[in-house]
């Protein structure tokens, strides 16, 4: 019997009926809920936010709400994933290359402004001296001392009405005063309360045992420009360098987020102390990842040719021990290696030490930095070569090779005259993206040398061995000041390479799928 | 294959063989010196490949077990070697579930369904698929701050972020999936739509019970994407109790704090399981893609 025919129409006749009411009921709240984000986000001041999940919101509505469309049922949750994390950020980050975001200029203009004038000063010559109290019913109350008069005031229990405390003239203490202890435990009671004093100021906590008048360091104009309070001046906000400023030219801090246009590529390209490290982490870049293709790749193809021969032994033992490299995970390895060189711990200058009596530090000298991580990432990398070139190698005829050793060919020339001509072809498209990959390899050089020893004399760290990838992140996240707008610049510059590099491998591709 | 072997036929593959051993010392050289390393005593000792006194204590911290020392001190875990696992774990198995599930109803719309524009989505996502995340970082984090403004619990810092952030890498399983779906005939859903199924039974009771062992697959894959990925891992997460094992571990070999043996013992402990789940994998991705959906 065949199940499917049994159990289809059982389970489709009862869940045809509640979908229609508790479909439609659902929708409707699916509808409310976008709906109160997207609201959300508008008072939020987020304006390009909401639309974007007013978008995607009102997509997924649309599919999955009407009968309209069968297909995006199933694509929209992957597709969406796709534009939202892969595409988006791409977007997002050539967008961010133009702007001045780093932790300098970390808000946006609206919040930079909102938290200036959110800034206080306690204003010492009329704060008042605090003690909280407990009356018989458990409440609260506050009793102030001015230090200004000295004259004593009580407050109404805290939290009996809304609105300030209003403070009455008082005699004495009402009561015994609570220790430091209870007044800690009373802090977050005490934090949001506001006193209304005699002379009409409004009190605000300043310590725990002290309310004050609180002053706004900054009042607004009526332009848009601030006024500090304590000096006078007028700081105006400028849209070209993100900050408000003086008509000296004096800057405030936390500046806000712009547009700078080009100024992070003139940058790379115009200021000498940073085109001198970058120019250097570019050459290394394009040399590591050719020199690991290179070394890895004629390993790799060394070894399928050997293993492919049929007159050795135990090669299924072989390829297995030496596919390892590619089955443990690259972060254990990696760290594995690093200790392996340690200078003075390390396993490999232990045996160094006992063959040749060095003991060379591969961390601190850029050179042998250089090889080290080439030696690392021919280990990571010879396996995968090796796979790909055993499969391309068994798709060769094997008559061809009969031919040849009726005519009295060498191994070598079998090599060059017939394997590689043969698999070179259909191996160019792997050995681009394998450059291509290595290009960006940053975990590699996050985990193994974080890109030192460091370049002497820069204004923003760089590391000899830091390729590009890891020198944006460097910039972006690490010591450098967290500029994300140059770290988007440079990270740019890599996609347009990255876009290139592809381009040839689907020539390359072409090409070989031309011939074949 | 060879009709004529001359006489040096024989000392060249006495030398292929003493290559091959040759490279295989070089290659299993750091496989085998960590599991040794991770069985010596102290964090700074040198010695033979075949410890000559086995110490326990090195595992002990990694499974979080304080170790009393001949002094009578105590040396407490350094770094929650499992609490990390477990995070690892719990990340990928759920990130793993969720791209497995996407991925499978998108390749049912490439491979089965039709509608405009499959073209352009396809060729979409070959070429998102060229440009590696770590390039992205910035945009990321500034993302994923950027939501921890109006939702902290998907923000910065949380797990729920970084599994979202997983999710977009699904291209290259859609492509595997529907490469399975591919090969089975669409006949059999159709019989099923002629005995009155709907689309999403014919998707859900008849395809997918068939494509099980290509979902194993690329779940297992997924899975082990995830729990070696460190860029995005760490990016968003910082703080020590919320880190992955990818993005913990390398605590263990600061310059200031140098704790080789420690991190022996939680590299074996953690990466072996991985190493044998991927080679294991290699065996179903095999056997997966061969064995076809229709049998009998």
């Amino acid at each position: 019997m065949n199940p499917a025919s049994v159990s289809l129409p059982r389970v489709a006749t009862p869940s045809a009926a509640p979908a229609t009411w508790l479909g439609r009921a659902s929708l409707a709240v699916a509808i409310a809920v976008l709906l109160w984000m997207v609201f959300g986000l508008f008072a939020a001041g987020q304006p390009l936010v909401a639309v974007g999940v007013a978008a995607f919101g009102g997509a997924a509505v649309a599919i999955y709400g009407t009968a309209r469309s069968l297909a995006w049922r199933y694509l929209f949750p992957g597709v969406a994933g796709m534009l939202l994390f892969v595409a988006f950020p791409l977007v997002y980050t050539v967008q961010i290359g133009f702007t001045n975001y780093s932790s300098a200029n970390l808000l946006e203009y609206e919040r930079a402004r909102a938290y200036l004038l959110s800034q206080t000063s306690v204003d010492e010559a009329h704060a008042f001296d605090s003690t909280a109290h407990r009356a018989s019913d458990g409440s609260y109350r506050l009793s102030l001392i001015s230090r200004e008069t000295g004259a004593r005031f009580v407050t109404g229990p805290i939290g009996a009405a809304p609105g300030p405390l209003v403070l009455q003239p008082a005699e004495s203490e009402p009561g015994a005063a609570l220790s430091l202890r209870e007044v800690i435990a009373l802090r977050e009671r005490l934090m949001p309360l506001k006193v209304q004093s005699p002379d009409g100021r409004v009190l605000s906590y300043a310590g725990l045992r002290e309310f004050a008048p609180l002053e706004p360091l900054w009042t607004v104009n009526a332009d848009t420009s601030l006024t500090q309070t304590a000096t006078g001046a007028i700081y105006r906000p400028n849209r070209k360098t993100g900050y408000f400023e003086t008509d000296a030219g004096e800057r405030v801090s936390p500046g806000f987020k712009v547009s700078i246009g080009f100024a992070n590529y003139s940058r790379m390209l115009l200021d000498a102390d940073f085109r001198g490290p970058f120019v250097s982490i570019f050459i290394w870049t394009v040399v590591f990842a050719a020199l690991t293709v290179v070394f890895a790749g004629a390993l790799g193809m060394t070894l399928a040719v050997l293993l492919n021969w049929e007159a050795l032994s135990r090669r299924t033992l072989y390829r297995t021990l030496l596919f390892l490299p590619y089955a443990v995970p690259g972060f254990i390895s990696i760290l594995v290696f690093k200790g392996l060189f340690n200078q003075n711990f390390g396993e490999i200058n232990a045996i160094l030490h006992a063959l040749f009596g060095v003991k060379p530090n591969w961390f601190a000298d850029p050179l042998l930095a250089k090889i080290m991580l080439l030696i690392v990432n021919t280990w990571l990398g010879f396996p995968y070569f090796m796979i790909l070139c055993a499969g391309l190698i068994k798709s060769i005829p094997s008559d061809l090779y009969e031919a040849s050793a009726i005519a009295g060919a060498k191994p070598l020339d079998n090599f060059f005259r017939i394997t590689a001509p043969l698999i070179l072809k259909p191996l160019t498209p792997l050995l681009i993206s394998a450059f291509a990959f290595n290009f960006n390899n940053f975990v590699l050089i996050a985990l193994l040398t974080e890109g030192r020893p460091d370049f002497l004399n820069t204004k923003l760290p760089a590391g000899t061995t830091d390729i590009l990838v890891s020198y944006t992140y460097r910039i972006a996240f690490t010591d450098a000041g967290q500029n994300f707008g140059l770290a988007a610049a440079i990270s740019t510059i890599i996609f347009v390479l990255v876009a290139l590099m592809a381009l040839l491998q689907l020539k390359a591709t072409q090409r070989a799928e031309a011939r074949s | 294959m060879a009709l004529v072997t001359g006489r040096s036929q024989r000392w060249r593959i006495w030398a292929a063989h003493a290559f091959l051993w040759l490279l295989i010392a070089i290659t299993l050289f750091p496989l085998l010196a960590i599991v040794s390393i991770s069985l010596r005593p102290g964090n700074f000792a040198t010695g033979s490949l075949i410890p000559s006194e086995i110490s326990l204590e090195h595992w002990k911290l990694a499974l979080g077990i304080a170790v009393t020392n001949a002094d009578g001190s105590v040396t407490p875990p350094p770094f929650p070697v499992l609490l990390w696992l477990w995070n690892s774990i719990k990340i990928a198995a759920i990130s793993a579930f969720l791209i497995v599930t996407i991925s499978t109803t998108a390749a049912y719309a490439f491979a089965r369904l039709k509608f405009g524009h499959k073209h352009s989505i396809l060729n979409m996502m070959l070429v998102l698929q060229v440009f590696p995340v770590a390039v992205a970082l910035v945009a990321i984090y500034a993302i994923f701050d950027g939501i921890g403004n109006h939702l902290p619990w998907l923000g910065v810092e949380t797990h729920a972020g970084l599994i979202v952030a997983y999710l977009g890498g699904v291209a290259t399983h859609i492509w595997t999936i529907k490469g399975y779906f591919d090969t089975i005939p669409a006949e059999i859903e159709e019989n099923a739509k002629v005995d009155g199924a709907t689309h999403w039974q014919a998707f859900r009771l008849v395809l997918l019970p068939m494509a099980v062992p290509i979902l194993v697959v690329v779940f297992v894959l997924a899975f082990i994407g995830v729990i070696i990925e460190y860029p995005v891992a760490s990016v968003l997460l910082r703080e020590e109790p919320n880190l992955t094992l990818a993005v913990g571990s390398k605590f263990f070999l600061y310059d200031q704090r140098y704790l080789w043996g420690d991190f022996a013992a939680a590299a074996v402990l953690s990466g072996l399981p991985i190493t044998l789940v991927f080679l294991l994998a290699q065996r179903w991705i095999v056997s997966g893609l061969t064995s076809g959906g229709v049998k009998g």
